[in-house]
């Protein structure tokens, strides 16, 4: 049952990166981490404290950074870029194509702040696009964690994982409640919080815990809810995808993402080819965001506990 | 080691791959090709120590990083004829499933190629990358890199060049292919450049001016910018070469960037240009 997950604390998902990064920092001499005048917000403090030797910091150029990241792979370094999500996909874009994805560079691109839950700083900062750029690109592997442990965890697997890579979390404190040593984090691996049968939820990111509090209510209303947290969006696990859906045959996707590109595009395209079924989006509808707290911008756009219960029933009564 | 004749024998026979790979295919960049053939010859011949067996690290060896990819005709003949692949691969240049693609590419394991380079300015910061790797690797090799003075209209590479400066990327020699035309034409009418010298050590570089198409020079200024390595500064090399330099009827004009030339015209060209290694 989903009221059985235990919240140990609420962290923020950046710090699960400062402390992997530190972590993985001290195991592999390869690792180096950049920064486009962001250490203090990317929690990489301590990494740079005692691994100065393997720190760059570029200024405010996040396209340089992007290339240097691509040139550090030449010589067997392990570069993990770090800046905001908008500054590290939007911005450079071209140059990720082409200096790391085509070029096919074991480049760890880190995002903090992505999403609407960025909050006050507003829709310049909030890049709601990023998802879906990163996973057009061949061969690039998309991952957004849920809360602060499952960032430390993807943040030291991606050093032995082969090929560039897009790592996505955020700036609030948010429920932390998955193994405190990571070990139900698998990258490509689909991680089942709750086995149900009469809907699935699939979400990623912050959005997993708010599918935890709607799966709840859910529950309370007598549905048996199936809940699976996708943090590894590209490669899908496509398996536990239909797997999931030919027991429920209902779904909801869950993103702090436009539904145009996201998560719930990847799963309704397994669904539309092997077993077309009933799917509601939570997601921002094709539109900016605005300044505002995260927990009111979450409501004011429709990705808040309500809006997952409510488009769960929708799609309940679709089937 | 090769000396200047050697040198320009083996650059006329890269002129000639050049002009026949683009006149096979109908496409393709002879211009800046033609311009940094004696640069690239003289790299890849005499001036870097590297390995053609290879390998994409580039650990204990010289490397290089051509940023303006479009001349990827004279970094393909170059990396041919010094033994990186057969020089018969160069009549697959721009053909389907070729290694040789339009722009250089890792993608299709083209050993001598070390990142993909076509959407311009990306190339220094890589080869900044590269060079700061071999800093932390304790590899005393240096990294080249080739630019176009068009292709730094782009702004990365000021972002690039200040990083250099700032951060004492000293064992970085990044060259400029100066030969004053772009695509739209003379880069002082389309994006003047101003003092590019002076922009340079503004920026906290070293920056030397050779002449990119007499061979004597290019080697007298390769070798003064390696011996100013290491001292806390990159070495920029600013070339001054003609576009299309070797071709009478090409030479010095941006009307060759990016067109073949035609049966009448390849003549015409290869009549200029000595068979001094054979052609492919």
């Amino acid at each position: 049952m989903l009221k059985d997950i235990q919240v140990q604390n609420e962290k923020e998902t950046r710090g699960g990166f400062g402390e992997g990064i530190y972590e993985i920092g001290k195991a592999n001499p390869n690792v180096v981490v950049l920064t486009a005048d962001l250490a203090g917000s990317m929690k990489i403090g301590p990494f740079i404290k005692e691994f100065p030797e393997r720190y760059v910091q570029v200024g405010i150029a996040e396209a340089n950074m992007i290339g240097i990241a691509a040139g550090l792979t030449i010589g067997g370094k392990i570069p993990y870029t770090t800046t905001f999500a908008n500054f590290s996909t939007g911005r450079v874009y071209d140059q990720i194509r082409q200096s790391v994805a085509y070029s096919g560079k074991n480049v760890k691109i880190c995002a903090s702040h992505a999403g609407l839950t960025l909050g006050e700083d507003g829709a310049t900062h909030q890049i709601l696009e990023d998802i879906g750029m990163m996973k057009m690109l061949p061969g690039m592997t998309v991952i957004v964690p849920c809360d602060f442990n499952q960032t430390k965890a993807a943040t030291k697997a991606i050093a032995a994982y082969e090929g560039p890579v897009y790592l996505r979390f955020g700036r609030p404190k948010w429920p932390n409640f998955t193994a405190e040593d990571g070990s139900d984090f698998v990258i490509g691996k689909a991680q089942v919080l709750n086995e149900g049968k009469d809907i699935t939820l699939f979400a990623c990111g912050h959005l997993v815990w708010k599918a935890i509090e709607a799966g709840r209510i859910l529950e309370e209303k007598g549905y048996s809810v199936e809940l699976i947290n996708i943090h590894t969006i590209k490669p899908l696990d496509e398996e536990a995808v239909l797997k999931s859906i030919t027991k429920t045959r209902c779904a909801v996707t869950c993103e702090e993402h436009n539904i145009l590109g996201g998560l719930g595009d990847s799963i309704a395209q397994v669904a539309a080819k092997h077993l077309p079924i009933p799917i509601e989006y939570i997601g921002t509808k094709d539109t900016f965001g605005e300044s505002g707290k995260p927990t009111e911008l979450l409501a004011k756009y429709g990705l808040d506990t309500a809006d997952i219960v409510a488009a769960a029933e929708k799609a309940l009564s679709r089937k | 080691m090769a000396n200047v004749q050697e040198l320009e024998k083996i650059a006329s026979q890269v002129r000639r791959d050049i002009v026949r790979m683009v006149h096979a295919v109908q496409s393709g960049h002879p211009g800046g090709s033609l311009g940094c053939t004696d640069f690239l010859t003289a790299l890849y011949f005499k001036v870097m120590e590297h390995d053609p067996k290879f390998n994409m690290d580039g650990t204990n060896e010289d490397i290089f990083f051509l940023s303006n990819g479009h001349i990827s005709p004279v970094f393909y003949s170059v990396l041919a004829r010094s033994g990186y692949f057969d020089v018969k691969e160069l009549a697959t240049f721009r053909k389907l499933n070729s290694r040789l693609q339009g722009h250089p590419t890792t993608h299709e394991h083209l050993p001598g190629v070390r990142v993909a380079s076509g959407s311009l300015g990306q190339g220094m910061s890589v080869a900044i990358g590269a060079a700061l790797a071999k800093k932390i690797n304790g590899d005393s090799h240096l990294v080249y890199s080739l630019h176009g003075d068009g292709e730094l209209d782009e702004g990365q590479n000021w972002e690039a060049i200040m990083f250099a400066g700032s951060k004492r990327v000293d064992n970085l020699i990044a060259t400029v292919d100066y030969n004053g035309q772009q695509i739209d034409g003379p880069t002082e009418k389309v994006m003047s450049l101003g003092n590019l010298h002076a922009k340079f050590e503004a920026f906290g570089w070293i920056v030397l001016d050779v002449e990119g198409n007499n061979m004597a020079d290019l080697l007298r200024g390769l070798d003064e910018a390696k011996a100013l390595t290491g001292n806390g500064k990159p070495v920029c090399l600013l070339m001054k070469t003609s576009m299309g330099k070797g071709v009478d009827f090409m030479e010095g004009s941006h009307e060759w960037h990016g067109i073949a030339p035609n049966d009448e015209q390849l003549a015409k060209a290869l009549a200029q240009l000595p068979e001094t290694l054979g052609d492919y």
